[in-house]
């Protein structure tokens, strides 16, 4: 019988995060009152972090297959098979509460947990992205958490060496209590060589590597399972304090093991530290866990059970080797100034069983801490649909070209060079298209392939309209992945949503799923990785919904692409893709006219894909190689960043005939491209559309140093990359 | 040419090197910290960017005092030539073997860009595939390339013409705007009394293909390689 020295009090559960009824649970499962170490445990395995409760039965809904899928979630990362016997391993996740209380170590171990994901799995990182978004510029706290989470990032993907080649900023009032850090890391392995989590054979070592277990991130993911008040920043001690340093030493060290062959299963230790990490490999093998705390490497003297079980100290990893490999294994590590630690054992009794100082401190039943974990259908309303705005019932309040200025100098449409700048986004040598298209490309070892990498979502659209919402997340990341002359391949997601236990955030979570599933289904875009972030709100104020997409696609020859830059004058310029002037929702509508109105534009897949494979299939056969799609701001914003990206401008003259200009130039209507190709090609071009019944029109013509909108309305490139360019650091430098 | 890469733990651009000196020509070979000797036939020891030890403490101060720096410091004594590229850089000042330091930049933010750099001579074993004169298009990556020194040194720097690089714009003026860090004198690489020893913060070896930026950076790999001969 288990000793119980601390009396379990309904205070005590409470604390532990977890509600009357999944403690009684609890109790039924064990049959007993459970001790401290297991509270905390089963606090960590059943909090909505880990166990998914109020996601599970949604999240079944996506489709995750398809002939290239090697892993789909469930594991580390997702895996996908690039042809060539290589494979790419991907992933995002969130690190939102640490990194509003903590910014840069919350973001920086943001970083590290997602690249351990990966290379755990056995791939090198070769890429990561991100995807931020902040309160609203104005709010005082803002500019402290740019500045924190920006060198966070940077600081850990610089010194792990890992170029940083992709993501997005943003700012909204409904992020000013909760920001959102969501980081990606994108690996390389063959497709021969992955590793997994799941245990083998009874009696095998259990081993223990990388860095000293210390008291940091205790709870951690229950934080990240609750919402915030204003007594949040008293939680700073769980957040953790990363090492990259440490990091990049623990990468060489677990793929010089794993050529070794010594390595059975293999699991970081992320949220909820060795707990999770030993009872995942546990289950998913079938087999029993015995550790002992007394071998485990400490950083802090005392540690009682309890804390060891809950620690998310960084940049530690748990192994079953083959037995009689430890000797090896250890070499391996110490060669690298590495901890190693036998701690434990796989068992046939399907106990997690926990000792420490001679005794049992837990003695669980394994499967049913993942299998049993409480699973929620919560109830939720649907969102309300807005009305249609139509073209004509917005006046516009100012010049086109005038909206056009004010928009590439706001917050959200600037530059974000400042951003960017801070990550060494050049090292490996493979970056073949940096921060500011549409997607990075990086090029896969010496080539010829190369991957097309990108971060997307409109978060604006998804509170407006779960449901197409959710579609265009997933349309624009293949969009963009497109754009650059990518083959889309999967997805991984980032679901960062409001308290599920409000009806109306958790219809924003059901419709947002439905959108994602039935965009992945048409596109052939499956989600083979993600992460569920619920209880994004603060003092009862929800963030946006904002399902963040992580889009991978394929060049199969890496010289064959296209950029945004226009990159020649007096070529034409065209438009592929149907244009009705939606305004609802739009950038021009919020931030030129002061209304956040309106149903946003609906996302025809059919049409998207048909639209999106003419594009891929003109880059590819060298007709084409400036390529912007049309997001947020419409066919002008896509001209503006093409002329500030060449340097060269433009005179657009066809003018429209059956709407107002301002919904023409600034309408956000989906599944559109702009184009620039040579006058010959563009001839072709518009014939092969036309053939297809895809609508394509003549804008303009590239040249001159001024973007001529119709109307002789000129702005000159200069003007407008002076305003592009100004607003970030002169807000950070607190000039703005 | 024969070419020896130290690998210290927390070195990252090992990898990036290797490819462009085996891309201009040279042998080039990884020699992990702990070696008491460089590979039999070295021509030219390179020292790695990215972050030794973490720089947990002062850049390179640890890495300057790894067990391999001996061989190191005796190849120089020799001439033998050495390159150091940013960490490496930071590394060969703690290691004596260049003078000055590299402080934070001075935005004291970590900054990667593609710079312009002003050749200063090109009758060194590093520079003699440039012009003098010429601006190359190589890149930065570093929280700390200020480069900083006593105006004694600063002074016998620029007399003796040790000064290797200055950041500048394309057409090779060196202006204020141009040295984002804030090096004095908008150092961005200096040689030893016997220009052997080459410091530097850019990255050269980034720059090496059109599909990744360019080749700027190759001349600088060509002309080492051009003094020893091809690898067989």
């Amino acid at each position: 019988m288990i000793r119980n020295d601390v009396a379990i009090t309904p205070e005590l559960v409470k604390e532990h995060g977890l509600k009357p009824d999944e403690y009684e649970r609890f109790v039924k499962l064990i049959g007993r009152e459970p001790t401290i170490t297991e509270l905390g445990i089963v606090s960590a395995m059943w909090n909505e972090h880990c166990s998914y409760k109020s996601s599970r039965i949604h999240l079944r809904g996506l489709p995750t297959k398809a002939p290239w899928v090697i892993q789909g979630p469930g594991e580390n990362a997702g895996v996908i098979d690039i042809g060539d016997g290589l494979a790419c391993i991907f992933k995002m996740e969130s690190h939102n509460h640490p990194s509003f209380i903590e910014p840069y170590q919350g973001a920086a171990t943001g970083v590290g947990g997602i690249l351990r994901d990966v290379f755990t799995m056995g791939a090198r990182p070769i890429a990561a992205l991100n995807f931020l978004r902040f309160g609203e510029p104005d709010h005082p706290k803002t500019p402290h958490l740019v500045s924190g989470v920006v060198a966070g990032i940077g600081g850990y993907g610089n010194s792990f060496g890992v170029p940083t080649v992709g993501g997005s900023v943003g700012f909204d009032k409904r992020y000013n209590g909760n920001i959102l850090v969501n980081a990606m890391a994108v690996g390389l392995a063959r497709t021969d060589e992955i590793w997994y989590a799941k245990a083998t054979g009874v009696g095998n070592p259990i081993v223990y590597l990388g860095s000293k277990t210390g008291r940091d991130g205790i709870h951690g993911a229950t934080m990240a399972s609750a919402e915030f008040d204003d007594a949040s920043e008293e939680k700073r001690p769980t957040v953790q304090v990363g090492d990259p340093f440490a990091e990049k030493l623990l990468l060489e060290a677990c793929l010089e093991l794993m050529k070794s062959g010594a390595v059975i299963a293999i699991q970081d230790m992320g949220a909820a530290g060795l707990t999770s990490s030993a009872v995942e490999m546990g289950a998913k093998g079938n087999l029993g866990v015995e550790l002992d705390l007394d071998k485990v490497p400490c950083r802090e003297e005392g540690m009682t059970a309890y804390e060891m079980m809950l620690s998310e100290s960084q940049e530690r990893m748990l192994m079953v080797l083959k037995p009689g490999m430890e000797k090896e294994a250890e070499a391996i590590f110490h060669k690298w100034g590495l901890d190693f630690a036998v701690i434990g054992k796989t068992t046939d009794t399907l106990r997690f069983v926990i000792k420490h100082e001679g005794e049992v401190k837990a003695d669980l039943p394994i499967k049913e801490l993942g299998d049993e974990a409480p699973l929620y259908d919560r109830p939720w309303v649907e969102s309300p649909k807005r009305p249609v705005i139509t073209p004509e019932s917005v006046k516009a309040p100012m010049s086109e070209a005038e909206a056009l200025l004010k928009l590439v100098g706001s917050p959200d449409q600037c530059s974000k060079r400042w951003v960017w700048e801070q990550y060494d986004h050049l090292i490996l040598g493979n970056t073949v298209q940096t921060p500011g298209g549409d997607a990075a490309i990086v090029r896969v070892e010496d080539g010829p392939k190369g991957l097309a990498l990108t971060t997307d979502v409109t978060p604006r659209y998804c509170e407006a309209d779960p449901f197409e919402g959710g579609k265009q997340a997933v349309a624009e990341a293949w969009r963009n992945i497109t754009a650059v002359g990518g083959l889309p391949l999967a997805i991984t997601d980032n679901l960062n949503f409001a308290s599920p236990e409000r009806p109306e955030s958790m219809g924003q979570f059901v419709g947002c799923l439905k959108g994602i599933g039935e965009a992945c289904k048409v596109l052939d875009f499956p989600v083979v990785s993600g992460n569920v972030s619920l209880y994004n709100e603060t003092n009862g104020q929800g963030i946006l919904p904002t399902p963040a997409i992580g889009g991978v696609g394929v060049l199969d020859d890496v010289t064959v692409n296209a950029s945004v830059a226009f990159k020649a004058e007096g070529q034409a310029i065209i438009l592929i893709g149907a244009t009705a002037g939606w305004l609802g929702q739009s950038i021009y509508l919020r931030d030129v006219c002061g209304r956040e109105e309106g149903a946003p534009p609906p996302v025809d897949l059919v049409t998207e894909k048909r639209n999106g494979d003419f594009i891929r299939q003109l880059i590819r056969s060298g007709q084409v190689k400036t390529v912007h799609d049309c997001s947020d701001g419409g066919i002008a914003l896509s001209l503006a960043e093409m002329a500030m990206a060449g340097g060269i401008g433009a005179e657009i003259t066809a003018v429209p005939e059956n709407m107002p200009l301002h919904a023409f130039l600034f309408g956000e209507d989906q599944a559109r491209y702009v184009i620039a190709a040579d006058e010959d090609a563009a001839a072709d071009i518009l014939y092969a559309a036309g053939a297809q019944g895809i609508p394509a029109v003549t804008l303009g013509v590239t040249g001159g140093d001024s973007l001529i909108l119709p109307g002789k309305q000129a702005i000159s490139v200069k003007q407008l990359k002076s305003a592009h360019e100004a607003w970030l650091p002169e807000y950070m430098t607190g000039k703005s | 040419m024969k070419s020896a890469v130290i690998v210290f733990p927390g070195s990252n651009r090992e990898g990036d090197m290797v490819r462009a000196l085996k891309l201009a020509g040279s042998d080039a070979q990884k020699v992990w910290h702990a070696e008491t000797e460089l590979p039999k036939g070295t021509d030219l020891v390179v020292l790695p960017g990215g972050f030794s030890y973490g720089d947990y403490l002062r850049c390179g101060a640890i890495a300057g005092r790894a067990t391999v720096m001996d061989a190191v410091r005796a190849h120089a004594a020799r001439g033998g030539l050495v390159l150091g590229v940013c960490n490496g850089f930071q590394i060969l000042c703690e290691a004596g073997l260049l003078p000055g330091i590299l402080m934070r930049n001075a935005n004291l933010k970590f900054i990667c860009h593609r710079q312009f750099l002003k050749v200063e001579r090109n009758d060194t074993a590093f520079t003699k595939n440039y012009a003098k004169g010429q601006a190359i298009d190589v890149c930065v990556a570093h929280g700390e390339g200020n480069y900083t020194a006593d105006a004694e040194t600063l002074k016998r720097l620029e007399g003796d013409g040790l000064v290797a690089f200055r950041y500048s714009d394309a057409h090779g003026n060196v202006t204020a705007d141009a040295n984002r860090n804030g090096s004095m004198n908008s150092i961005a690489g200096i040689y030893s009394d016997k220009l052997n020893v080459l410091g530097m913060m850019p990255h050269p070896e980034n720059l090496i293909e059109d599909l990744v930026g360019g080749t700027d950076g190759r001349g600088l790999f060509e002309s080492l390689v051009s003094s020893f001969g091809k690898a067989a």
